[in-house]
């Protein structure tokens, strides 16, 4: 088995509190060790470079039914990216929502190797399972969609807490899933009636259950099953003016379960979901004030979903969103309702700088990374590809760690919105340590992977080496350094093989799949209720909907000790 | 300075030859042009394997003329982004003629195939035959169709003809197939013969004139008035000419005339006027 010696990088490691020291890592068996004798092993050399542990991606759209759907509804998008097979790399086509291998490959040569796809409709899992399976490069892992499942509406209805997550416990283990995923809560359902909810206290109709009862109850659940990650939730209202106070109310609802200063709630793609204003005119940043709760507040964790403009497509389990986005955008577009368990929208997008409400969604993305002062519970995303491919997250970089880059855009934007930002006031600059935070250490914790996002003894061997020297390169000045040399790293190397080099794949390797088992006491009388219930509402029968884990490429289970 | 292509043999499979383009030839030698790549089905040639390539008037500041003497109608992309010089097509020619097109000329004596002129920016094709579907067309799937340029068709065209268009003239000298100037946004489309029905189908902008005969309009345009001429590119077509404006369906407001004299069935439409 390979061992490395990286020599002489300047080392981040936020997890054990490493802030650019000169030191070298040895690897061996896909482990990071303490030491190994340089005579077996390979040595890189590292001197004027940065080295970080692997990329850690918690949000973004990879694979399943709703992914493939905008790539079939997107040649156009495709076409002018072509990749060419070569000796090691398969063929594939890129931009907003690239083939799967591509996407493998595209996060590797950024230094990316852990990735989490957010939204799969449980009915879609095997879907999901064959596209991560055919994912090259990474580690991933997929959150099934839970917020408007019949059976959890049916017992949260009822207080049935305990049964609740014994269903839950028994959902991961049948699609092979990582985190409670709710989006919309009870709109999506409402949605199946062509309508949606209004807030967090409306009634879902036909199950006399509100959102924050939702929410409350699997945060409940999500606690009982101890679950690696907190519920991450896509909140209601996303998207529509004035809805940061609906983004408010729901970290306020699960304020009192938080026990430990330990996050419980984890508020995705939160770009969309602060905005102020009572129109798209009127549109203001509710940035100041989301993070404002979050500064004072150690249950909540965000990410960003930054929007970047381009010409993207947008996709979420958010029906009645992407119904209003394609009312906005006149595109073509795909709407879906799960059977009994969730909604599906696609509608390819344009983000124009010259445009007021996007610029201010831009400026509403970093206002957020800014304002929050603990990079431990933002993270980079951006909920790719709904605020843009990807393959971005570079110039988001050089935007948080330069102030003159942010000015830089500023200035081409929309004149309305660039008065509105708060960006002119906002002095801060990311340092590569906080940078490591916020794109893999803090991003690695919030989703309890503890072998990932550092480089301590025992962690896997995944491992970023880019190509800057933070003493010599003034981040805030030489922006443009900074993004290029994260926009390929030097090297990329995944379970301690060197996979990429100089930005380009050296190595095709397939990663694991991590899905969560709890280990519940009692799972009885679930079955025989959901078999009746299967034959009467579902297109598949019961026997039929396990993923069984001989279907994942490489499984690779969690198990979790239960309180029920 | 006119390079002159003459196909070795009869192509069986597609080609794709995007490098028949005169901006490229402009900067290369005989030897050099002789060596660009193409794709004979999955196989890998150079242009001389296909073509005999002879050159002459060996004057660089002259702008390149390629002279293609035979028939070309497997091979795909001539002309692919071209910005100066022409092209003379002594043959059919395939698909995705002049495809992105900056600037220059194209001419083809026979017929033309499918994506003629396909997302065109500018310049001129003309064909003297017929040609395919989706003339000046965008891509699958995209809204940035034809924006600019002029292509005229002598012959017959295809369905879909203007799709997405934004600028630009578009002439047809014989029939069209099924929704000429769909998703249309601009431009001007003027067909000569008949059309097969569904003229401007989600038009937002723009003119469509038919001076043939039509089955029907579209439930979703309205007749706005009767004009005895209408201008295309200038000049004066007589009529006289039914006046639709739609898409409504689309809350457009595209101009499609057609023949009045050609199309009697339409004569219910005058009640409303």
């Amino acid at each position: 088995m390979t061992q490395l010696i990286i020599k002489n990088g300047f080392v981040y490691d936020p997890l054990n509190g490493i802030d650019g020291e000169k030191m070298d890592i040895f690897t061996s068996n896909g482990r990071v060790v303490e030491k190994v004798a340089e005579k077996q092993a390979k040595v890189i050399d590292a001197s004027g470079m940065i080295v970080m542990p692997g990329g850690v991606d918690i949000h973004c759209h990879i694979a399943g039914g709703e992914v493939n759907a905008g790539r079939l509804l997107r040649p156009e998008d495709h076409f002018r990216d072509v990749e060419t097979k070569t000796p090691l790399t398969r063929s594939g086509v890129g931009r907003s929502i690239p083939s799967t291998f591509t996407t493998g490959y595209r996060y590797a040569r950024m230094g990316y190797t852990t990735l989490m796809n957010p939204a799969m409709a449980a009915l879609e899992a095997r879907h999901t399972h064959e596209e991560l399976n055919d994912t090259p490069m990474v580690d991933k892992a997929t959150y099934p969609l839970l917020g408007d499942w019949w059976f959890v509406l049916e017992y949260l209805r009822d207080d049935m807490i305990e049964e609740c997550a014994a269903h839950v416990s028994w959902m991961m283990t049948a699609t092979k899933g990582y985190a409670i995923k709710i989006v919309n809560p009870g709109g999506l359902e409402a949605w199946g009636f062509g309508n949606n909810v209004r807030d967090l206290y409306d009634s879902v109709p036909h199950f006399n259950i509100t959102p924050e009862e939702i929410i409350r109850g699997l945060c409940k659940v999500n606690k009982l099953l101890n679950m690696p990650h907190t519920i991450h939730v896509h909140t209601n209202n996303l998207g529509k003016p004035g809805n940061y106070l609906t983004a408010l109310d729901t970290m306020k609802c699960v304020e009192n379960l938080a026990s430990e200063e330990r996050p419980v709630i984890h508020i995705t793609h939160c770009q969309f979901c602060a905005f102020k204003g009572s129109d798209w005119n009127t549109l203001k940043s509710g940035a100041e004030e989301i993070s404002k709760y979050v500064n004072n507040h150690s249950h909540v964790t965000l990410d960003m979903g930054q929007v970047i403009f381009t010409d993207t497509t947008t996709m979420t389990a958010d029906g009645p969103f992407q119904y209003i986005l394609y009312q906005l955008s006149g595109n073509k577009w795909v709407n879906h309702d799960v059977e009994t368990e969730t909604s599906a929208g696609i509608v390819p997008f344009r983000y124009k700088r010259k445009s007021f409400v996007h610029a201010t969604q831009w400026s509403i993305g970093l206002e957020l990374a800014l304002l929050v002062q603990d990079p431990w519970r933002i993270y980079l995303t951006t909920d790719h590809p709904n605020g843009g491919p990807f393959t971005s997250y570079p110039k988001i970089i050089s935007w948080l760690m330069s102030q003159v880059a942010r000015e830089k855009m500023l200035k081409k934007i929309n004149k309305r919105a660039r008065k509105n930002s708060l960006l002119p006031s906002i002095e801060r600059e990311y340092s590569f340590y906080e940078m490591a935070t916020i794109t893999r250490a803090g991003q690695a914790r919030a989703l309890g992977l503890e072998q990932k996002g550092h480089l301590g003894l025992g962690a896997d061997a995944d491992i970023a080496i880019y190509n800057i020297n933070p003493e010599l390169v003034d981040a805030s000045k030489k922006y443009k350094r900074v993004r290029d040399a994260f926009q390929e790293a030097a090297f990329t190397i995944k379970g301690g093989e060197i996979v990429v080099r100089d930005g380009q794949v050296v190595k095709s390797v397939s990663g694991k799949t991590f899905w969560v088992n709890p280990q519940v006491s009692s799972t009885a009388d679930i079955t025989s209720n959901m078999k009746r219930k299967f034959r009467e509402y579902w297109t598949v029968e019961f026997e039929n909907y396990p993923v069984p884990e001989s279907y994942l490429g490489t499984s690779c289970s969690i198990p979790v000790e239960a309180k029920v | 300075m006119l390079i002159t292509l003459r196909p070795k043999y009869s192509f069986k499979v597609p080609v794709e030859a995007e490098c028949i383009n005169p901006s490229l030839f402009a900067e290369k030698s005989t030897m050099e042009i002789a060596k660009l790549q193409v794709w004979e089905g999955n196989r890998k040639r150079t242009l001389s394997d296909l073509f005999k390539i002879t050159r002459e008037t060996p004057n660089p500041l002259e702008k390149v003329t390629i002279k293609i003497a035979g028939d070309v109608n497997k091979v795909r992309r001539i002309g692919s982004k071209m910005s100066t010089g022409e092209i003379t097509v002594n043959g059919n020619a395939g698909m995705h003629l002049g495809e992105e097109m900056k600037g220059g000329i194209i001419k083809v004596t026979g017929n033309a195939d499918s994506w003629t002129g396909s997302m065109m920016k500018d310049g001129t094709i003309e064909i003297m035959g017929d040609a395919g579907d989706y003339i000046g067309a965008p891509y699958r799937g995209s809204t940035q169709g034809m924006g600019g340029g002029i292509i005229i068709i002598h012959g017959n065209a295809g369905n879909e003809v203007g799709c997405y268009m934004k600028t630009g003239l578009i002439r047809i000298g014989g029939n069209v197939g099924q929704f000429v100037g769909v998703h249309m946004r601009n431009g001007t489309i003027q067909v000569k013969g008949n059309s097969e029905g569904r003229a401007g189908a989600q038009m937002l902008k723009g003119k469509i004139v038919i001076s043939g005969c039509i089955p029907s309009i579209l439930p979703s345009f309205t007749i706005d008035r009767i004009t005895p001429t209408v201008k295309v590119d200038g000049e004066k077509v007589e009529g006289p000419f039914y006046r639709f404006i739609g898409d409504l369906a689309e809350n457009g407001n595209g101009k499609l005339f057609v023949s009045k004299a050609k199309n009697p069935n339409l004569g219910v439409f005058e009640e409303y006027l």
